[in-house]
């Protein structure tokens, strides 16, 4: 690479258990209000935990007609939501779109439900031409960004990284890399997660959910000492990435740049992750930001709320930031966790911090787990704005991936 | 249904699904041309009208030779009085 463009943020789109609007989520991160409630059909149906984040109510959207829906699963269609609040932010029209410099990248790694939707629909009705049409677009991994695509007319990169739940973290990774080396101008990127109890059962099986039944919204505490497991959550994050100096000129509203990207595996277990993994990428994101890790004042933390997990990434965090304390808090602790999406959904946050003049805390910390001591975990809201971010994202099969971000 | 009901109720039932302005929906309309159907729409129409009026479609030519609404409505029409022993 001779030469490395800068990279804007200059849209934002969220369906998100914490609400619909910029204005509404960035109340809840500011505040520390939850979006996790008990799902009792999940106890009908023989779940350990019923705790779910919930969404809102997904509407008919008049800029998504009905052909559109037929091929988009829930999560396609929060994310095209989403993609469209976020274009419209950035002012760009969807004619500017329609050339070969935009590009989508999404994180996904499910479409369950629209799988076993489809096996219900053949074993009803008895012949795969009553299946409909729509059923193999919406069954796949890539669902969203073929969507997109299809909505929006793009004609340059087209794909969904699938990643766990490093998935949306390094599709902002990826769309920042595509712009950074001169391959595409502008890239809409994010994240998408399912909701609902068909794709979260195996999950659910292993044990890892909180089941603290009895406070829904205090469930999810990541790095406290009495943390009893993540809650699943999702819908979908979008984020317009864009050329710094073609959004300059443009006049275009700067919400932040990507600064850098880093991403490392582990080549250990295919749950637990390692003491350095994350590390390791963060190490490359900052340096290749121009920054040393004195320079971050805060850490989006990807904790969460695993006994295990949490742990591992303290061990990470304070191995990287050995000379310094950043802020440290986990937007998980108010959504739960947003699985593929929440890379993205991390960033997006941070944004809204960011425009907003805040650090969102990291809720319902009680008492700081031994394992965490020395990491600076924020239990309530910072009035400073972010200005130096580390955004980690870690996923099963021990990928991770790291996010650098200035505002 | 008299045949005035049958055809009233194709149209209803397409112009739902497709999303269709009931005002273009005359006989000599082209599901391609004319009305913006493709493929994959011909795939769903397949399943309203099964889930409609309760027989059952295939690929026969009948069927392949549909090129306008009008064809359809002879179609569905010929079907449904096949299926009463008319």
């Amino acid at each position: 690479m001779t030469h490395a463009y800068e990279v804007a943020i200059t849209g934002i789109g969220l369906f998100s258990v914490l609400g619909r609007t910029p204005e509404h989520i960035a109340k809840a991160l500011r505040l520390g209000r939850s979006g996790i409630v008990v799902d009792p059909e999940r106890s009908a149906l023989g779940f350990a935990s019923p705790l779910t984040g919930l969404l809102p109510p997904s509407l008919d959207d008049p800029r998504i007609g009905r052909k559109q829906r037929k091929t988009m699963p829930d999560f396609a269609f929060h994310a095209a939501v989403a993609a469209l609040d976020a274009l419209e932010m950035c002012g760009l029209d969807t004619s500017d779109w329609r050339n070969d410099e935009s590009g989508l990248v999404f994180g996904c790694d499910s479409s369950c439900l629209a799988a076993v939707d489809q096996v219900s629909v053949l074993q009803e009705r008895g012949r795969t031409e009553l299946i409909g049409s729509g059923a193999v677009f919406r069954s796949m991994t890539s669902s969203v960004t073929m969507n997109l695509n299809t909505l929006l007319g793009t004609r340059g990169a087209c794909w969904t990284i699938s990643s766990a739940c490093s998935s949306g973290g390094h599709a902002v990774g990826q769309a920042f890399d595509l712009i950074s080396s001169g391959r595409q101008e502008r890239v809409l990127c994010g994240g998408a997660q399912e909701v609902n109890w068909q794709s979260m059962c195996g999950f659910d099986g292993l044990g890892a959910f909180s089941c603290r039944v009895d406070e829904p919204t205090r469930a999810s505490r990541p790095f406290d000492k009495e943390r009893d497991g993540l809650v699943p959550s999702g819908g979908a994050a979008a984020l317009v990435l864009e050329r710094l100096d073609i959004a300059k000129a443009r006049g275009a509203r700067i919400w932040g740049r990507v600064c850098g990207y880093g991403f490392s595996s582990d080549g250990e277990h295919i749950s637990v992750p390692s003491v350095n993994g994350l590390a390791r990428a963060g190490a490359k994101a900052i340096r290749q930001a121009g920054l040393t890790p004195a320079d971050i004042d805060y850490v989006c933390a990807h904790a969460t709320s695993t006994s295990a997990g949490d742990a591992a990434e303290a061990a990470n965090i304070l191995s990287l930031f050995s000379g310094s304390r950043p802020a440290v808090s986990s937007i998980k602790s108010m959504t739960g966790h947003e699985l593929w999406m929440s890379g993205a959904s991390q960033v997006a946050y941070c944004a809204l911090m960011a425009s907003e003049c805040f650090t969102a805390p990291n809720a319902n910390l009680e008492n700081l787990d031994p394992a965490a001591q020395g990491l600076n975990v924020i239990s309530e809201a910072l009035g400073r704005p972010p200005r130096n971010v580390v955004c980690n994202a870690a996923g099963f099969g021990g990928t991770n991936s790291c996010l650098v971000l200035r505002f | 249904m008299t045949e005035i009901e049958i055809v009233d109720r194709i149209n209803f039932v397409l112009a739902e699904e497709f999303e269709i302005d009931p005002d273009r929906m005359t006989p000599t309309a082209l599901f391609k041309d004319d009305l913006g159907l493709d493929s994959l729409d011909a795939v769903d129409m397949v399943v309203v009208l099964e889930q409609e009026f309760k027989f059952k479609i295939t690929k026969t030519e009948a069927y392949q030779a549909i090129r306008t609404l009008g064809d359809l409505h002879a179609f569905v029409l010929a079907r449904r009085a096949e299926a009463s022993g008319g």
